[in-house]
């Protein structure tokens, strides 16, 4: 019926006619993050962090599990970073090779930053978006729900967990996964608010999609950027979790180590006399943190240009 | 006779307003949006519906496509009463019933392109239906609406107003409806893009043979593409006729008010003209007047109006009034007095 009234070969010359590739609000986006240096930096940064953590394993001759008991108890005279025996960062007290376990410390704290803000994201965004598109009385319950578990001091139930089930990545990850998506689920929830009240999303309705279909087409893709953001600054907060954990000792029990965990043994061996193994993790733990900011920053400046 | 393509009786929205701090025990606040609206639509007809802002026009618009609850009846053609339909058999009649928004980039999701938002409809209720193919329609429906099709790829954003509102009116006719709905589709633009989207909307009437619902606040639009024109006042209906009669011979002093107020792009003229001025302001809904709803800033009220509401006149030209007639003759008869 549409069809029939039209001219069809006139019609059918400006179908031919070459699509135009259209500039998605991503593409956008991206062309304003390539041109935040301190983003790219950090994002660079990063990737060399990451790099190094997947990599150092290969390239040094020691593990990360295995003493040098000729080093063991005198790292102070005996174990100084050097170039030719293999120990580029140095020796710890435990005859324990620095650059090979900062680097899986990184690789630790890293795989828990980013499992952790992946739980908040996936959950935290399905939750709060579900719950601000429902509305209503599911919308109230879902969000008290999110306000009580909120309302629990978390470090004590974490402390608690690692103590009670023992300490291991996986109770980690228990922990911090139950805990990571409240705030997300929060955030997604007063966007989805938002946005439920714009005319596309009524259109879709007068059309006649259905509800689980307008969540997932035109309510997530419009938070994403939000979520985004909100993700990459929610990954050094749980390297930070996870580190103030280990520091404690409560962290993955050795061979198993993290920053945190690095961290507190160089800062134990100070007395000592040398540093070597504190600086090591130390340095690469601010790095890392600083550069998951500057992406953060840049990637909030490039999604919401408005909101500068 | 033929049957009309919808008809609506005595449709009714009220809402439930709660204020801050209320105890859940409390009993919300009744707010009448539309208290009682009946109208009768021809297939192919277009109806305009005019009234100030916050009189329910777009309410209405949205309670006879079950975005809103209602009670009352909104008859098919073939009988059902949309209102009384779940939504999952509602889904059946949405293809039929589309609907044109307000604000033209606003109702384009900015992260879909053009050919995607098109096609969304049609995907919806056909999902049978071959990628070439759904891309072939939005194709021969971007070019029905003046819109290239070489565009299909491009995002919302990078396209005008009256772009984006033909893109919605794409939008809603894929599925070939019989009835379309207009909510104030050209007030977010400009006066000339404004004549080229109302000539569109009535060329493609002309060519599918569509039903229209035109909502809008500015009457002299509505007199340009409307065969009928309804005039609403806090949820009721003050006069309903064609849309020659009510411009030339309004008999509602509501209708006059509003019709007065109409600029005339000729200074002289418009020098020359007597502006009927409404005293007061739009009653509150939540409370509105006893029996004739305008007789709070009608030059016209008397005791009887407060008393008892005044109901539609059946015929051609019908008017809530008790003391309906010509501005003329009210003048005289003022004049007299």
């Amino acid at each position: 019926m549409v069809l029939s009234s039209i001219d069809m070969s006139a019609l059918a010359e400006r179908l031919a006619a070459d699509e135009v590739k259209g500039r998605s609000l991503w593409a956008d986006a991206r062309s304003r993050f390539i041109r935040n240096k301190a983003a790219v930096g950090g994002l660079i940064l990063l990737i060399v962090i990451t790099l190094y953590a997947l990599a150092a394993a290969h390239v040094s001759p020691y593990a990360y599990d295995t003493a040098d008991f000729m080093i063991m108890g005198h790292a102070a005279e005996l174990g100084a970073p050097s170039w030719e025996s293999g120990h580029y960062f140095g020796v710890d007290n435990d005859g324990f090779d620095v650059f090979v376990r900062t680097a899986f410390g990184t690789r630790i704290s890293l795989f828990v930053g980013i499992v952790g803000s992946a739980i908040a994201v996936i959950v935290g965004t399905l939750y709060g978006a579900t719950a601000g598109y429902v509305g209503g009385r599911t919308d109230q319950i879902m969000m008290r729900i999110v306000d009580i578990l909120l309302a629990i001091p978390y470090m004590f139930v974490l402390i608690l967990l690692l103590v009670m089930f023992g300490r291991s990545l996986f109770m980690l990850f228990v922990g911090i996964g139950l805990l990571s998506w409240l705030s997300m689920a929060r955030i997604v929830r007063g966007q989805t608010l938002s946005l439920k009240n714009k005319e596309f999303i009524q259109a879709a309705q007068a059309a006649g999609v259905p509800a689980w279909k307008i969540i997932l087409r035109h309510i997530v893709p419009n938070l994403l950027g939000i979520v985004a953001v909100y993700a990459t600054l929610l990954v050094p907060d749980m390297i930070l979790t996870e580190s103030f954990i280990s520091f404690l000792g409560l962290g993955p029990a050795p061979p198993v180590t993290s920053l945190g965990a690095l961290i507190a043994e160089g800062a134990g061996t100070m007395r000592y006399g040398y540093l070597w193994s504190l600086n090591a993790p130390l340095a690469f733990f601010v790095l890392t943190q600083f550069a998951f900011f500057f992406v953060g920053d840049g990637l909030r400046d490039a999604l919401d240009p408005k909101d500068r | 006779m033929t049957i009309p393509l919808l008809k609506v009786e005595d449709l009714r929205v009220t809402f439930q307003i709660s204020r801050e701090g209320d105890m859940p025990w409390t009993k919300p606040l009744q707010l009448h949006a539309v208290g009682g609206v009946s109208f009768e639509l021809m297939p192919g007809e277009t109806l305009g519906i005019v009234g100030e802002s916050g009189c329910g026009k777009s309410t209405l618009a949205r309670a006879i496509i079950q975005m809103v609850p209602a009670t009352g009846r909104a008859v098919w053609e073939d009988g059902v009463d949309l209102l009384s339909l779940s939504s999952r058999e509602m889904l059946k009649y949405r293809s039929d019933i589309q609907m044109v928004f307000q604000d033209p980039l606003a109702s384009l999701n900015p992260r879909m392109t053009v050919g995607q938002i098109i096609a969304e409809p049609l995907t919806t209720h056909h999902p049978g239906l071959s990628k070439d193919e759904v891309k072939l329609r939005v194709k021969a429906m971007m070019d029905k609406v003046g819109l290239l099709p070489n565009q299909i790829n491009r995002y919302p954003h990078e396209f005008s107003g009256g772009q984006c509102q033909r893109i919605g009116i794409a939008r809603a006719l894929i599925v070939e409806p019989k009835l379309l709905i207009c909510d104030e589709p050209v007030s977010a633009l400009d006066v000339s893009i404004q004549a080229q989207v109302i000539n569109l909307l009535m060329k493609l009437q002309r060519e599918l043979g569509l039903a229209m619902i035109f909502i809008a606040h500015d009457l002299s639009v509505v007199k340009h593409i409307s065969d009928r024109v309804m005039v609403l006042y806090l949820g009721r209906t003050m006069e309903v006729a064609t849309s020659g009669d009510l411009y030339s011979a309004p008999q509602h002093p509501y209708t006059q008010a509003l019709l007065s107020a109409v600029p005339i792009p000729d200074p002289a003229a418009e020098r020359a003209k007597r502006m009927i001025p409404l005293e007061g302001d739009l009653p509150s809904p939540l409370r509105p007047p006893s029996g004739c709803v305008f007789r709070t800033r009608c030059p016209r009220a008397e005791a009887r109006c407060a008393a008892d509401a005044p109901r539609l006149n059946p015929g051609d030209h019908q008017v809530a009034c008790h003391f309906p007639g010509p501005l003329a003759e009210f003048r005289k008869a003022m004049e007299e007095a």
